[in-house]
């Protein structure tokens, strides 16, 4: 079931979340087309996080709608599976799985998910480890790799799936500087080739050049939302000035 | 004191014609204690309180009790009951070896059931996190990350609980049962010599302890192979 092109891909309508007291989210309303490249910026604690997460069910909204591709997100599994299946993340800590070889941690949902046969999930699997341009490392366990390395691994494994949209969580913030450009490299790559992807992230460089849209989100709101030149050249609230200021200050 | 080394050389292989006995009593108890510690550990992670429940209370009872005590129960206590001698189980619990693999089985299950209980906690959190992203049902990621992962996390304080049961296998000598212990007891009480042959025994059971240890290790080798930076 899928949604004509003019339909936005994503939509969330008056989302909000609660952890106990605290509301993580306030009224979100977003909505993404297909192809388009949204980055999400903020200062800690504002949602951001929260925000994609909810987005392929990791937490679960506590009131609005998140529509994605059509299909709503509510408590039937068959829903949520619906939307796991279109929606692909890449984490800040990686989260490969220790225990199995680079292939294998491309291989396996594809295998238990899609039901791929073995021999065609590896193929899967080193066509996108080459898109990485980590061919070589097919066989290693993932502590043997560098964090770049690891985390254009965890891209690739989450490509394997051939979803419909590519969340980010912060994926350079546990790199060391000199290993942030592979994979930014990697995700320019992506947006490129028109995948619809939304990245939380402080590397505002890339925002800049790749995004169609920021979006500045403090205290669990969205407070502003522009296109990248109007964003960081021409800030309307205060709120997203001080932002600015501090992270290009240094 | 005189020290009669004699009296070892002749009584150590009397001593070693029960470690048979002492073996079937290790591994039986160790596979159905392990077998009743993965149902444990499945009821107490399963969400639900009316199996949490029962299986933390099984949990505390067996770890509050000492075992010499559950062997007695087993053994004196279980004929008592009418019930128990009509039920299926009466040939297993009218042997003293039945009884004391029911009761070392009983007890070590609450244990390790913990033991491993520790392992799935320590699986990463994140890790679920990528596999519901990647669509991986609730099933599938308790079989293809935690477990394997929860394994090799709790294995080295799972081989200390087999090696620890190794130990209480001599209880089983208190209830008539001629395992390594069982027959040291019976040269003691014929030679009054308890110095010679308790110590040849003590010697024995850490060679023993050093064959476990040895093979826990190899398996940890093997199951921590992907935690080595090098390949």
């Amino acid at each position: 079931m899928s949604a004509s092109d003019a339909d936005p891909l994503i939509q969330m309508q008056n989302v909000d979340k609660f952890f106990g007291d605290f509301q993580a989210l306030k009224n979100i309303n977003l909505e993404v087309h297909r192809g388009e490249r949204i980055v999400v910026c903020g200062p800690s604690g504002s949602g951001k996080s929260t925000m994609i997460r909810c987005i392929n069910r990791l937490e679960e909204h506590s009131a609005g709608r998140i529509i994605i591709d059509g299909n709503e997100l509510t408590d039937k599994v068959k829903d949520i599976d619906a939307v796991r299946r279109e929606v692909g993340m890449v984490f800040q800590s990686f989260n490969l799985f220790p225990h199995m070889t680079i292939a294998k941690n491309l291989m396996i949902a594809q295998q238990l998910v899609r039901k791929t046969p073995k021999g065609q999930a590896r193929e899967i699997a080193m066509h996108y480890l080459e898109r990485v341009k980590i061919p070589e490392q097919a066989d290693k366990y993932p502590i043997q790799l560098s964090g770049g390395q690891q985390q254009r691994v965890a891209i690739a494994r989450a490509l394997c799936m051939q979803p419909e949209i590519m969340l980010f969580d912060e994926p350079t913030s546990a790199l060391d500087p000199e290993m942030i450009s592979e994979v930014l490299d990697v995700m320019i790559d992506l947006a490129n080739d028109g995948m619809t992807m939304i990245v939380v992230t402080h590397e505002m460089g890339f925002a800049r050049s790749v995004a169609d849209r920021v979006i500045f989100m403090d205290a669990g709101e969205i407070v502003e939302e522009a296109k990248p030149e109007e964003f960081f050249d021409n800030p309307v609230h205060e709120r997203t000035k001080l932002f600015l200021s501090q992270i290009l200050a240094h | 004191m005189s020290f009669d080394l004699y009296l070892i050389v002749e009584s150590v292989p009397l001593m070693l014609s029960g470690i048979g006995i002492t073996l079937k009593l290790l591994v039986i108890s160790a596979f159905l204690g392990l077998l009743l510690a993965i149902l444990l550990l499945l009821m107490r992670i399963s969400g639900k309180w009316y199996l949490d429940w029962p299986a933390q209370v099984y949990i505390y009872v067996f770890r509050g009790t000492p075992i010499l005590v559950q062997i007695f129960i087993v053994y004196y206590g279980f004929p008592q009951f009418e019930f128990i001698r009509d039920s299926i189980f009466w040939p297993i619990l009218r042997e003293p070896a039945g009884c004391a693999i029911v009761a070392l089985s009983l007890n070590t299950g609450a244990y390790v059931s913990e033991i491993l209980r520790g392992g799935v906690l320590g699986v990463g959190k994140g890790l679920l996190e990528a596999g519901s992203a990647l669509g991986m049902s609730a099933r599938q990621k308790f079989i293809y990350i935690t477990t394997p992962i929860a394994v090799r996390l709790a294995l080295p304080a799972y081989s200390n609980d087999v090696i620890s049961l190794l130990k209480s296998t001599a209880l089983a000598s208190t209830i008539t049962i001629a395992d390594m212990t069982g027959i040291a007891r019976t040269i003691v009480a014929e030679t009054y010599a308890p110095y010679e042959i308790f110590i040849s025994m003590a010697i024995i059971y850490m060679a023993f302890t050093w064959v476990l240890q040895k093979s826990f290790g190899l398996i940890e080798g093997y199951l921590g192979r992907y935690a080595k930076r090098e390949a």
